[in-house]
């Protein structure tokens, strides 16, 4: 692997800096047919909860204008059987795992917490504080900054881990979240969590999603995106990760180019399962032809006079 | 060793079959050669991104060549998209996905499609066919209109199968419903055991199953649900399981791109 893509999250040194969002890899399984895993940046797996969840009712998910609605309701298969089914098998990949969680209560979080830190094949843990489509906990922790704040101390306490906290859209100021969780700890940021929408069956007469309301993502998202990095990059000091609409390199190099020292690659997973690798080859080429040593050159570079 | 595959598959022929109604026939050795019947695939339906999400089509038919084929009606921006494709243009497909009929149970088989529900039907039957079991077999087909499967009803007629078939205006074959073939089709017999395999409208589905039920039938469905990823990550593709109507406070949810596309009738909640 070419040094020039080497990124650092804290202690976390990654060969690339993409990533896949939780929630559209699966637990990285599920694209061995199409992907070569070992090769992405780390794999960032679905959410985990302490217990398993069932998820929403269906329908749980639209197609809109350059996106989809989702309201999936964080069904997982829970702690104990991620560590049992699914890790040994990111472990044997030689993957870089950063394990997303969320909770209904600060306990629950440590709990979790307390349950991944010592294990074998666990690189960082990303804290889901912005999930909009489950009733309680997730994103109350995303949308209040001294209930984030006290969340990221007290996990901070459990781990040694390189902690990651990813910040929800859908409030009034990003930037704000984004400093209370730097100062309870955080290593990193990473944003955008989807923003809140719906959509109505005009012929049912009554909402698409069984849930009602569903996370935004895709394409259509990318600007706000890019807005909320450029922001939050210029008002922390710890790293950034962009998340949000990334389809192709270029819309990472945007992200990049605004401040972001990693990305995300979401949704656009569905759509083409090989994304992640173009996309690695692509920044790849556009530092060699624009003779950039490496990434780090151009982090935030678009923000320089 | 793959099991799926993403290819870039050429356009190798184009035929419409009816008002609105398509075939397209694709070179795509990997996933036709590996493809059972109920198998999927899912197609980008646009050159850049929007519509966004792949389509799922059934695998209507293979061949020994490395061809597939989906037939499709159009209702919406991506079928439109498919049926403006011309021969020779490329297009991203990903499968085989999903599971697949059960076709080796004893008795007879029956093979009911309705609407673009035929689908995977020829492809079955046509696998029936080749394992060259002594098995009855009869195939029921349901459409709008007389338009809507003449040419399809050929396609089975050459295969050398009973097909009867029904249309909702009576242009022909029965005036009605599909599912009103079934018991006259099947008791006349002197089959006793029968396994249904249905793929169709949720209505027809949900009928065929009670039918079933009723006269203690084996009964398979192809249930179709709105699709991101098709390979069991997402997890937007989800269905209520059987279990859940005995207990309405538990979720027994199950996907349709994992679990199934293909379910045994007793496993679902109507």
């Amino acid at each position: 692997m070419n040094r020039m893509l080497q990124t650092k999250i804290g202690s976390l040194k990654l060969p690339n800096p993409v990533m896949t969002a939780s929630g559209t890899f699966g637990y990285g399984k599920e694209y061995e047919d199409f992907v070569n895993i070992h090769r992405l940046g780390a794999i960032i797996v679905k959410g985990i909860s302490l217990n398993p969840r069932p998820g929403n009712p269906p329908p749980r998910i639209v197609e809109t204008a350059c996106g989809m609605l989702n309201a999936i309701g964080l069904q997982n298969v829970g702690v104990a059987r991620f560590l049992e089914e699914k890790l040994p098998y990111l472990r044997n990949m030689n993957c870089r795992v950063i394990v997303n969680i969320l909770g209904d209560s600060v306990e629950e979080y440590c709990s979790i917490v307390e349950r991944l830190s010592d294990k074998e094949g666990i690189h960082a843990i990303e804290l889901n504080i912005s999930c909009p489509n489950v009733k309680k906990g997730g994103v109350a922790f995303g949308t209040n900054s001294s209930t984030a704040n006290e969340l990221v101390s007290r996990v901070r306490k459990k781990t040694t881990l390189p902690l990651i906290v990813k910040l929800s859209p859908n409030v009034t100021d990003v930037t704000e979240m984004a400093r209370a969780v730097e100062d309870g700890g955080a290593d990193a940021v990473s944003l955008i969590n989807t923003l809140t929408g719906m959509a109505v069956d005009i012929y049912k007469k009554a909402p698409v999603l069984a849930n009602i309301v569903g996370g935004l993502s895709g394409p259509a998202i990318k600007p706000v995106a890019l807005r909320m990095v450029w922001q939050v990059a210029d008002a922390v000091a710890i790293p950034v990760i962009g998340i949000g609409g990334i389809c192709k390199w270029q819309d990472a190099v945007e992200f990049i180019l605004a401040g972001a020292c990693a990305i995300q690659v979401g949704t656009a997973n569905f759509v083409n399962p090989k994304t992640c690798d173009e996309i690695i080859n692509g920044i790849e080429e556009y530092l060699a032809s624009n003779n950039y040593g490496s990434i780090r050159e151009i982090i935030g570079l678009a923000k320089k006079e | 060793m793959n099991n799926m595959f993403q290819k870039e598959a050429t356009v190798v022929k184009k035929e419409q079959l009816g008002p609105q109604i398509h075939r397209l026939t694709f070179s795509a050795y990997e996933i036709a050669r590996r493809a059972k019947p109920g198998q999927f695939v899912m197609l980008r339906a646009a050159q850049g991104l929007d519509p966004l999400l792949r389509r799922p089509f059934s695998i209507h038919q293979v061949t020994e060549n490395g061809t597939l084929q989906i037939l499709f009606k159009i209702v919406g921006r991506g079928t439109q998209y498919l049926a403006s494709l011309s021969v020779g243009d490329i297009i991203d497909i990903v499968g085989p996905l999903g599971n697949s009929f059960t076709t080796g149970a004893s008795g007879g088989h029956c093979l009911i499609g309705g609407g673009m529900g035929v689908a995977p039907m020829l492809f079955l039957a046509k696998e029936m066919i080749q394992s060259n079991r002594p098995i009855e077999l009869k195939v029921l087909l349901g459409a709008q209109t007389k338009d809507e499967i003449v040419s399809l009803l050929l396609n089975f007629s050459e295969l050398g199968v009973e097909v009867l078939h029904a249309t909702d205006d009576g242009s022909s074959g029965h005036h009605g419903f599909v599912t009103e073939l079934m018991e006259p089709a099947l008791l006349k017999s002197t089959e006793k055991v029968w396994n249904i395999h249905c793929c169709g409208p949720q209505p027809m589905l949900k009928q065929v199953a009670a039918i079933c039920e009723k006269k203690r039938w084996n009964c398979w469905v192809s249930m179709e649900t709105m699709m991101a990823c098709g390979i069991g990550a997402c997890l937007g593709c989800t269905i209520r399981g059987a279990d859940a109507s005995l207990m309405p406070s538990s979720t027994n949810y199950l996907h349709v791109c994992k679990d199934g596309p293909v379910f045994s009738a007793v496993d679902i909640q109507w």
